[in-house]
C-alpha cells in the first residue's frame, strides 16, 4: 500500500465526527502553542489507519470472517507522539493470535504506525471478535 | 507537550469532569464516513438484527473517542496522552429516533506515576431506557504526561 498522507481537513473532519472541539485539531496556531508543527490528530485516530491495514488480512476469503459478525473486542494504543498533519505513514500489521473462546473467535493483531522515514509514531494492538462462528 | 494541569496538585481518587454524550444515527454515519469504518452493523438495522444484535450499534472506537475527551479536555493537550486502552464489553444500541442513545463518560485518577505521568481510569456508562446505567468499557485506562 502507498504511504497514507495525513491532511488537515481529514483531522478536522474526524474531530468533528467525534464531537471534539479541542483547538489543536482545527487551528494550526493553537497546535503550535502546544509545541506541535501542525494540527495533531485525536488519540483514537490511528485506528482509522490500522483498520485499513488489517482489513486486507481480516477479510481475506481464506480467513473467512463475516463482516456482519465482527465486533471490536479490545484496543490498545502506545504513542511515541501524536499523529500530525503532513505525516506520511505506513502501517506494519501482523496477526498475533487466533483463539476460540466459547462460540466466539478472537483475532489479535499488532500494528506499528511509522513514518516513511521509519520513525515509530504509534504501536497498537486490537482484538477483533467474530461472534458465534467458532466450530 | 504542554498540559494545563499541575502534577503536584493531582490527587489519586480525584474525579475528572464528566460529559453526557448523546449518540444518534447521524453521529454513527458521520463517524463511519470520517473513520472509513463502514461495517453495516453501525448503520443498517436489518443487517445488525440478522447478526444477532439488538439494533444498530455505535462503533466501539466512537465510544472510546468520546470517553478519551474526558482526559484531553482536562489536560488541554491531546498529545500528552502516552497510552490508551480498553475492552469493549457491551454494545451501545442506537435507536432510530430523534434522541438516540446517551453515554455518560468520566474519569478518575487511578495512580500517580514516575516522570510526572498519571494513570486515569476511564468510565463509560450507557443510560438505559429505565434510567439505569450499564458500563460499556472495561479496563479503560489512559496514561498522560503532565
Amino acid at each position: 500500500m502507498p504511504p497514507y498522507q495525513v491532511g488537515r481537513e481529514q483531522i478536522r473532519e474526524f474531530a468533528t465526527a467525534i464531537g471534539d472541539n479541542n483547538p489543536a485539531y482545527y487551528n494550526v496556531d493553537a497546535a503550535r502553542v502546544l509545541g506541535y508543527m501542525d494540527l495533531i490528530a485525536p488519540p483514537t485516530y490511528p485506528f482509522t489507519l490500522t483498520m485499513r491495514a488489517m482489513a486486507t488480512a481480516i477479510f481475506d476469503p481464506d480467513l473467512g470472517l463475516d463482516y456482519g459478525r465482527v465486533v471490536h473486542g479490545e484496543q490498545h494504543f502506545l504513542y511515541e507522539r501524536p499523529i500530525s498533519a503532513g505525516d506520511e505513514l505506513v502501517v506494519r500489521a501482523q496477526i498475533a493470535s487466533i483463539e476460540t473462546r466459547g462460540s466466539n473467535e478472537l483475532l489479535t493483531t499488532k500494528c506499528r504506525v511509522q513514518t516513511i522515514q521509519d520513525e515509530l509514531v504509534v504501536t497498537t494492538s486490537e482484538v477483533i471478535v467474530s461472534r458465534g462462528t467458532a466450530a | 507537550m504542554s498540559a494545563l494541569v499541575d502534577f503536584a496538585e493531582v490527587e489519586v481518587g480525584e474525579h475528572l469532569p464528566g460529559i453526557r454524550i448523546p449518540l444518534r444515527r447521524v453521529d454513527l454515519v458521520m463517524y463511519a464516513g470520517a473513520s472509513g469504518d463502514f461495517n453495516p452493523i453501525h448503520w443498517n438495522e436489518r443487517i445488525a438484527v440478522d447478526a444477532g444484535l439488538p439494533n444498530v450499534i455505535a462503533h466501539g472506537m466512537l465510544t472510546l473517542a468520546e470517553t478519551t475527551r474526558v482526559v484531553t479536555d482536562w489536560t488541554g493537550d491531546p498529545g500528552a496522552v502516552i497510552s490508551l486502552s480498553c475492552r469493549f464489553t457491551r454494545p451501545v444500541p442506537v435507536p432510530d429516533d430523534d434522541t438516540g442513545a446517551a453515554l455518560m463518560v468520566g474519569g478518575r485518577i487511578a495512580e500517580k506515576l514516575a516522570a510526572e505521568r498519571v494513570a486515569v481510569e476511564l468510565i463509560a456508562l450507557l443510560e438505559e431506557p429505565d434510567q439505569s446505567e450499564v458500563t460499556v468499557l472495561k479496563q479503560a485506562r489512559a496514561v498522560v504526561q503532565l
